[in-house]
């Protein structure tokens, strides 16, 4: 997919009318998350409860790329157990290094549309602050 | 009219629109020969030999040396001091000048719209001898007012710094005004020159600089040198700002004295390859010659900020004169994150820089994130900016927008 095929089909339809860009009530954890050398700026916010990601939301600033995938992430991730999402996001680096199997990009869903950004350096940062910022918050060192 | 593209050969192979010359302008074939010139017949390490090839490289440097002095109009080639590029330029003033000076309490003026290479170095003097920072706030247009200099650069300040030329704004700054009011209180002006010097004759000694910064690559020179012009009297006191090969007169176990300027400041083996290929840049910038460069720019300006005027999204930062501009143009496309615009004109083939352009304290006081960038040069032609604005045209249909 062309980068422009790509915003058309799926990174607009997410950054101009996001399902998530909200802090959920009670969140249990929240970590900002910053691309400094081009100023994307997140606040992603998740709701933990017996091991499993029962809510998320995120807030802030960033291109299109960036928003968008963090949306599409908490799509994915929100419902699932701890472990789940940690599994995903090892997919998603995966993809992002262009070495995922089929059954990853099948996992991935919607997201798997950012797979051809493993062909844009430049555009790589964007799409997977959500996803390092959600590793930050899963990482059991981090976080106790 | 002329064309100078054809001097480029990275121009030439393929229909790429360059517009980010302000991150660093291309290399005409001259500057390029001249590189493999002095590495087929010259190379060896200069200042030190004692052989025909030695004493070659040696001319090579000096014989460069001499064209950045005249070119900036310094009094003296020993006021030239060679470096990696701008940023290690100013870094030399702000080690070996600002620290040796500054003391609690003294101030440091520098503009809010300074390149990080010209606000971090006097950020970290201010840090070590607690000497304060004072902000230069520009005007919408971009241009520092009499009553600014007069009221930020005060009794207390010892050190000044601004750009000629804002990489952002592209305004050009009075210089001349804000070192005479620096030296009324009695402190030193630094210049950043490298928006400038690709642009416009500068005379370091009409604007009454104290030092004068500038890069090699901006100018169409190799990427690898810079220049620091400072003031004989004031570089005679300043210690060393690097230690080593080259920059000494004597050593012993326990002590050391210095070279001659400009040697003092030079530690290690020089770049004599990149002094050849910013010899022949200099030759080449004064062949096509600074009143051309400017008739073209400001040319192309007007044609850029004619189409952006008919785009209702857009939003133009700094003065709406093109002439006050220097080829940069710095735009934001309503709901339109600058990376996702640059992304979307590289699709088309054209590079333009986005983000926040090293300046986050100028994007801090414009208040946005950041914006894009089209920087010119006078080897750009019209119909490279009627085709930079048909793609910026469709930027905001690609993105999802109506129009």
């Amino acid at each position: 997919m062309d980068l422009k095929a790509l915003y058309r089909n799926i990174v607009n339809e997410h950054n101009l009318h996001p399902t998530h860009k909200d802090l959920p009530e009670g969140a249990s954890l929240i970590l900002r998350g910053v691309n400094p050398s081009c100023g994307d700026d997140i606040e992603l916010a998740l709701k933990l409860e017996d091991g499993k990601i029962t809510g998320g939301g995120f807030t802030g600033s960033g291109c299109a790329i960036s928003q968008a995938s963090v949306d599409m992430m908490l799509d994915l991730v929100i419902g699932q157990t701890e472990e789940e999402a940690r599994r995903l996001m090892d997919m998603f680096a995966r993809m992002i290094r262009g070495e995922a199997s089929d059954e990853d990009l099948e996992a991935l869903d919607e997201a798997a549309a950012l797979a051809d950004i493993a062909h844009m350096p430049a555009r790589v940062k964007c799409a997977t602050l959500g996803w390092r910022t959600l590793g930050k918050m899963l990482d059991p060192e981090i976080n106790s | 009219m002329k064309d100078y593209r054809k001097d480029f050969p990275i121009l030439d192979q393929d229909e790429t629109i360059y517009f980010d010359n302000a991150a660093t302008a291309q290399k005409p074939a001259c500057v390029m020969e001249a590189l493999t010139d002095y590495y087929s017949r010259s190379n060896a390490n200069p200042l030190r030999g004692l052989y025909d090839w030695s004493l070659r490289a040696t001319e090579v440097l000096e014989t460069a040396r001499q064209k950045a002095a005249d070119l900036i109009g310094a009094a003296a080639k020993e006021e030239i001091i060679f470096t990696r590029n701008t940023t290690e330029a100013l870094n030399l003033a702000a080690y070996s000048y600002a620290l040796n000076h500054l003391k609690a309490g003294d101030e440091i003026a520098v503009c809010i719209s300074e390149h990080h290479s010209n606000f971090l170095p006097w950020q970290m003097a201010a840090e070590k001898t607690g000497a304060v920072l004072r902000f230069l706030e520009p005007g919408p247009d971009g241009r520092l007012t009499a009553e600014e200099i007069r009221a930020k650069i005060t009794p207390n300040c010892r050190l000044a710094a601004v750009a000629q030329v804002s990489n952002v704004l592209g305004r050009v700054q009075p210089v001349r005004e804000i070192a005479d009011r620096v030296h009324e209180v009695g402190a030193v002006l630094v210049v950043d020159g490298a928006q400038s010097v690709p642009h416009m004759a500068v005379d370091v000694q009409a604007m009454d600089a104290d030092f004068f910064a500038f890069s090699g690559h901006k100018m169409m020179g190799p990427m690898g040198i810079g220049v620091l012009y400072g003031k004989q009297a004031l570089l005679e006191k300043m210690p060393p700002f690097l230690r080593g090969g080259e920059m000494i007169e004597y050593v012993t176990k326990d002590s050391a004295s210095w070279a001659e300027l400009p040697h003092k400041f030079e530690a290690g083996t020089v770049n004599a390859a990149d002094a050849a290929g910013l010899s022949a840049a200099i030759d080449y910038l004064a062949a096509v010659g600074y009143e051309e460069i400017r008739q073209r720019e400001l040319a192309l300006t007007r044609r850029l900020m004619g189409h952006l005027k008919e785009m209702p999204y857009v939003t133009v930062y700094g003065s709406e004169d093109p002439a006050e501009h220097c080829g940069i143009v710095t735009f934001n496309i309503e709901g339109c994150h600058p990376h996702d615009v640059a992304s979307i004109l590289n699709e088309d083939g054209i590079a333009i820089r986005a983000g926040h352009h090293c300046a986050q304290p100028l994007m801090q006081y414009l208040q946005i994130n950041a914006a894009c960038r089209a920087s010119l040069y006078f080897y750009n032609t019209e119909a490279e900016v009627d085709r930079f604005a048909q793609s910026l045209k469709k930027v905001r249909g690609a993105l999802g927008y109506g129009s």
